[in-house]
């Protein structure tokens, strides 16, 4: 078995694999949701929109179940603390969520116009609402989130969640919206033609210079916030408990690990290139090749976010040594070894089926599949 | 913790679980229809088999769309609602569940879509396999969850450590293989596979009396006959597992569900019905049948069960106990090298789930005086009557459903059914029962299992997030109101694709399109 420190560090690997997988998977039916309104501008173009991701939105979804199953079972106590604390934040991410499946499967069952028009608008909110709270929850976890632990260990946030939207947050908000809008739109561009395309294309374009502006922003604001650094204590072998530590605030702490290992800048290098690869790519029609250039772009994204960081994972802004790492808010090294050797054995399963799936639905989405398929399209 | 903070949690749980479990049953049996319709398809090659993998594939899937909305929901709240639960038991309780998410949520939800969607695109037996997968899906995705849900009423392989303040995990296979999980697992699948036969039998029963499409109906109606009929015998004969296994595992739920105040010589007799005096723990009279609990119960003649008041007694001293367990904790927390307080918190430890009771009524455990232990030892065993009836109400059910299956069965290979119309009637009626019986069962395991999240290591009350009482006000107004929303859409829409039956599925060849009476649906 590998020994406890190593694990922990892996769980770290794993939890971004995942979050990563969420954004790009999920991602994508959320970009094309948000844009659903907007590309689409009659019921059959907004059919042929929704067809696109009719067959796979659902097992995507799955990505964002899986990864908070995970933080669950690997950092019990980021999932009992940030959940709880960001109580109102995840309540309107799952109400928004409630839109989509029903969004996707009972919109196209009723031919009344209204009834469609509002399950489009659902649609749109349950693409557009989770990214935009994931990406200020984000930017509130790299300024510390006002939790505490008492002696047991039982959490107490003492912040609001109008607190919660603050300038960087927000900021961090544009981010995220603006990177998932565009990689749905890069999809869109794939699986569609024609006047649908074209507007996707354009979408690209807008979005693609929001989201790389954005982040260039966040990052040159990020070196003026206080960062969080282990002063004593957080033994990386031990026995979690996030009591025993000492954490000060610096500013500019979350440049520390670059500076330490400039190799890293390799990261937030890798979003931009792949956001610009992927503008370029949409552009010169190569499609296929534009969406891959957007996962690593989205992949950069967060990656940057979570080397900074490390090894916290959700700093206290009112008790410093409240702060959760990676070392000291995991579960026991058994069940961190479990949970790695289940994901080893079914994540390369889930992604060799997955494939499958998209392969047989692969080809362009047209207005004439939908006027065929009445009935059985979405 | 504040009282109504617990309440309200608890609450919006039950409302949020039983909600997810209106859709879940039928996802677990149609599932399984649909891949015995579609084989009938491929090996006979008959359209009259696919068009039924079609249309009541239509009615699955919007039912599953509620069944993902709702389920996600839970997933969730034990993080925002249930934090120290989380951090208390994530070790252990996380694992399953994530385990789920990777084996069958991802297998369910990909093959879902090219079950729908993938007809054209793929032969007949890939599509066929298509099905299946998506079946396994599910009801792997039931195993996980109930494997979680099991350690919860019997919680093995795991040990308290005070470093870490929470239950870890020390055998992964003993909590996979928790016969309380194996138990309920059998027995809740079989639950959703007479929901998914009724749901079939009924609404082919309404064609059948309407005299429309009856070539479809009639095959629908004698595969829903068969496998029915099987599910509802599995379900009583597992019922009965479960029923074993919580008299091994969990007496105080047993013998509240039984009005069994005193210890009875054994094999103790089995209810019927009681008058039920709660507050003077006793009952008034009652009809029994003698010997049957005992013998269903430890399977033996001479084993006996304890009743309520024995087992307030034997709590009283676990109370006890418990209490010198949590106050060992509390120096140990501070000094984790005490060597007394390590010495004393290994004879408790086993108690301190008990020692955590009194947290309810006092907060600093030096206060706990003998009345506050009474009380703690006496709050160990849930109330009685909800218990006691809602048990008799889903048993009840459990051995109609056998009785109507076993008559809609015997008129199917007599093919005489079609013109029963009493048969019809009765099926059609029986319709709404099997959520009835599953939302009892549910009420039984999981109100029987108070005052404990975790059977004897974690009470309820102290498992909660510190939320605001206004915050749960809010989120449970949310809850009741986006809820009712969606399911007067979802039946709306049931109602609607049910009574119009297969014309919807725009072949040409059912009745309101012959009729030409159908505008788009
Ligand atoms: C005995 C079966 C059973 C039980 C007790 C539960 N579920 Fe469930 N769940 C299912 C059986 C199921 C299913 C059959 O797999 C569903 C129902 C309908 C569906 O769409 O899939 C599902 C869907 C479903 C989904 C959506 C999955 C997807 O997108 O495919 C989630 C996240 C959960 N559930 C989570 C939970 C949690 C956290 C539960 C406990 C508190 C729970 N379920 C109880
Ligand atoms: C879907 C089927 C289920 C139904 C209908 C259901 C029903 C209920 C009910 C009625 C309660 C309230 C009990 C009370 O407070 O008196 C409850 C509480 C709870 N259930 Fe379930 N349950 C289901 C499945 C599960 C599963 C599978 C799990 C865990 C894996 C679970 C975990 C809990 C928890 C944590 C609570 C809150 C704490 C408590 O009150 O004890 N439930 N559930
Ligand atoms: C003679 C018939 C039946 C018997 C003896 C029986 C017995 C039981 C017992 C003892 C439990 C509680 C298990 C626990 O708390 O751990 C239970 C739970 C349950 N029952 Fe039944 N049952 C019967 C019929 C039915 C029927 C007909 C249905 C639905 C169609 C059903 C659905 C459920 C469900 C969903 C649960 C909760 C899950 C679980 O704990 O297994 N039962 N049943």
């Amino acid at each position: 078995m590998l020994d406890y420190e190593t694990m922990k560090v892996i769980w770290w690997l794993l939890v971004g694999v995942l979050l990563v997988g969420f954004a790009v998977m999920d991602g994508h039916d959320m970009g094309v949701g948000t844009l659903l309104p907007f590309v689409g501008r009659d019921d059959t173009e907004r059919r042929v929109i929704i067809n696109t991701v009719g067959p796979h939105w659902d097992g995507n979804q799955v990505w964002f179940i899986t990864g908070g199953g995970a933080i669950f079972a690997a950092w019990p106590l980021v999932y009992a603390t940030a959940f709880s604390g960001f109580y109102w934040a995840m309540l309107a991410v799952l109400w928004a969520l409630f839109f989509r499946p029903v969004g996707f499967d009972y919109r196209s069952k009723i031919a009344n116009p209204l009834w469609r028009k509002t399950w489009d608008w659902g649609l749109f909110v349950g693409g557009a609402v989770p990214p935009l709270i994931f990406g200020v929850a984000f930017g509130n976890l790299l300024q510390g989130v006002p939790f505490r632990f008492d002696a047991n260990l039982v959490s107490y946030y003492e912040g609001s969640f109008w607190g919660l939207l603050n300038p960087f947050a927000l900021l961090a908000g544009v981010v995220s919206s603006a990177m998932i809008t565009f990689h749905g739109a890069v999809y869109l561009a794939h699986r569609t033609e024609g006047e649908i395309q074209q507007r996707a294309v354009r979408a690209t374009v807008i979005f693609g210079v929001i989201t790389l502006a954005a982040f260039a922003a966040a990052g040159v604001w990020v070196q003026a916030i206080p960062g969080y650094v282990i002063a004593a204590g957080a033994d990386p072998a031990g026995l979690p408990n996030p009591l025993a530590k000492e954490v000060v605030r610096e500013a500019g702490a979350w440049m520390a690990n670059y500076r330490q290992q400039p190799l890293l800048w390799a990261v937030p290098a890798l979003a931009f290139l792949g956001g610009l690869a992927a503008i370029w790519a949409v552009r010169a029609g190569r499609t296929f090749f534009a969406f891959w250039a957007s996962g690593v772009m989205i992949a950069g994204i967060i990656g940057t976010a979570g080397v900074a960081m490390f090894p916290f994972v959700m700093p206290s802004s009112i008790d410093l040594r409240s702060s959760l790492t990676v070392w000291d808010s995991v579960s026991s090294h058994l069940t961190l070894a479990v949970m790695f050797w289940a994901t080893v054995i079914f994540m390369p399963l889930i992604i060799v089926y997955t494939s499958w799936a998209y392969k047989v639905m692969a080809g362009k989405v047209t207005k004439a599949y939908i006027l065929e398929n009445e009935k059985q399209a979405y | 913790m504040n009282e109504t903070l617990v309440d309200l949690s608890r609450l919006q749980f039950a409302a949020t679980a039983m909600y997810h479990f209106l859709f879940v049953p039928l996802t677990l049996g149609l599932t399984w229809m649909l891949v015995i319709m579609e084989s009938l398809y491929v090996m006979t090659g008959k359209q009259v088999y696919q068009d039924m993998v079609k249309f009541w594939g239509k009615l699955f899937g919007i039912n599953f769309a509620l069944g993902v909305t709702t389920g996600i929901t839970l997933e969730f709240q034990f993080g925002t609602n249930w934090a120290y639960y989380s951090h208390y038991v994530g070790d252990v309780f996380g694992a399953p569940l994530a385990i789920e998410g990777l084996m069958a949520f991802f297998l369910e939800s990909t093959f879902i879509g090219l079950f729908f969607f993938g007809w054209n695109r793929l032969s007949r037996t890939q599509h066929l396999l298509v099905t299946l997968l998506m079946a396994v899906g599910t009801n792997l995705s039931a195993l996980w969850i109930l494997v979680a849900n099991g350690w919860m009423q019997n919680p093995v392989g795991s040990e308290f450590s005070f470093q870490t303040m929470r239950m870890e995990m020390t055998n992964f296979w003993d909590v996979i293989f928790n016969p309380v999980a194996q138990a309920k697992f059998v027995h809740t699948v079989s639950a959703g596979y007479v929901t998914g036969a009724m749901f079939v039998l009924s609404i082919s029963a309404y064609y059948l009396l309407k005299q429309r499409d009856l070539e479809f109906a009639k095959r629908s109606f004698r595969v829903a006959a068969a496998f029915g009929f099987a599910s509802a015998c599995s379900v009583v004969v597992l019922g009965d597992e479960s029923g074993y296994t919580m008299a091994e595992k969990q007496q105080s739920k047993l013998a509240a569900l039984e009005a069994m105040w005193e210890t009875e010589p054994a094999p103790a007799g089995l209810k019927l019905i009681a008058g039920i005096d709660e507050a003077n723990q006793r009952n008034t009279w009652e009809l029994e049948i003698p010997w049957v609990l005992g013998i269903i119960g430890t399977r033996s003649f001479d084993t006996t069960l304890p009743g309520i008041k024995e087992i307030i007694a034997r709590n009283r001293e676990r109370v006890e106990s418990g209490v010198e367990a949590v106050k060992a904790l509390d120096v140990l927390r501070r000094d984790a090298s005490d060597p007394q307080a390590l010495a004393r918190f290994e004879t408790h430890k086993e108690n301190l789930g008990f020692g955590l009771l009194t947290r309810k009524y006092v907060a600093d455990i030096s206060q706990v005086t003998p009345e506050i232990m009474d009380k703690a030892a006496a709050s160990t065993v849930p109330p009685v009557k909800p218990l006691f009836w809602t048990f008799r109400i889903m048993v009840l059910l459990g051995f109609s459903f056998i009785a109507l299956f076993g008559a809609a069965l015997w008129y199917s290979i007599k093919d005489s059914f079609a013109d029963k119309r009493w048969l019809l009637r009765w099926a059609l009626w029986f319709l709404p029962l099997p959520w009835v019986a599953s939302e009892m069962g549910w009420f039984v395991a999981e109100y029987g299992r108070q005052p404990w999240t975790i059977a004897e290591v974690l009470p309820t009350h102290l498992s909660v997030s510190t939320l605001s009482v206004q915050s749960l006000y809010g989120s449970l107004a949310g809850f009741v109101g986006f809820y009712t929303l969606l399911l007067i859409v979802e039946l709306y829409l049931m109602f609607r694709f049910g009574r119009l039956g297969p014309s919807t599925l725009g072949t040409g060849r059912y009745h309101w399109e012959r009729q030409g009476a159908m505008q788009s649906a």
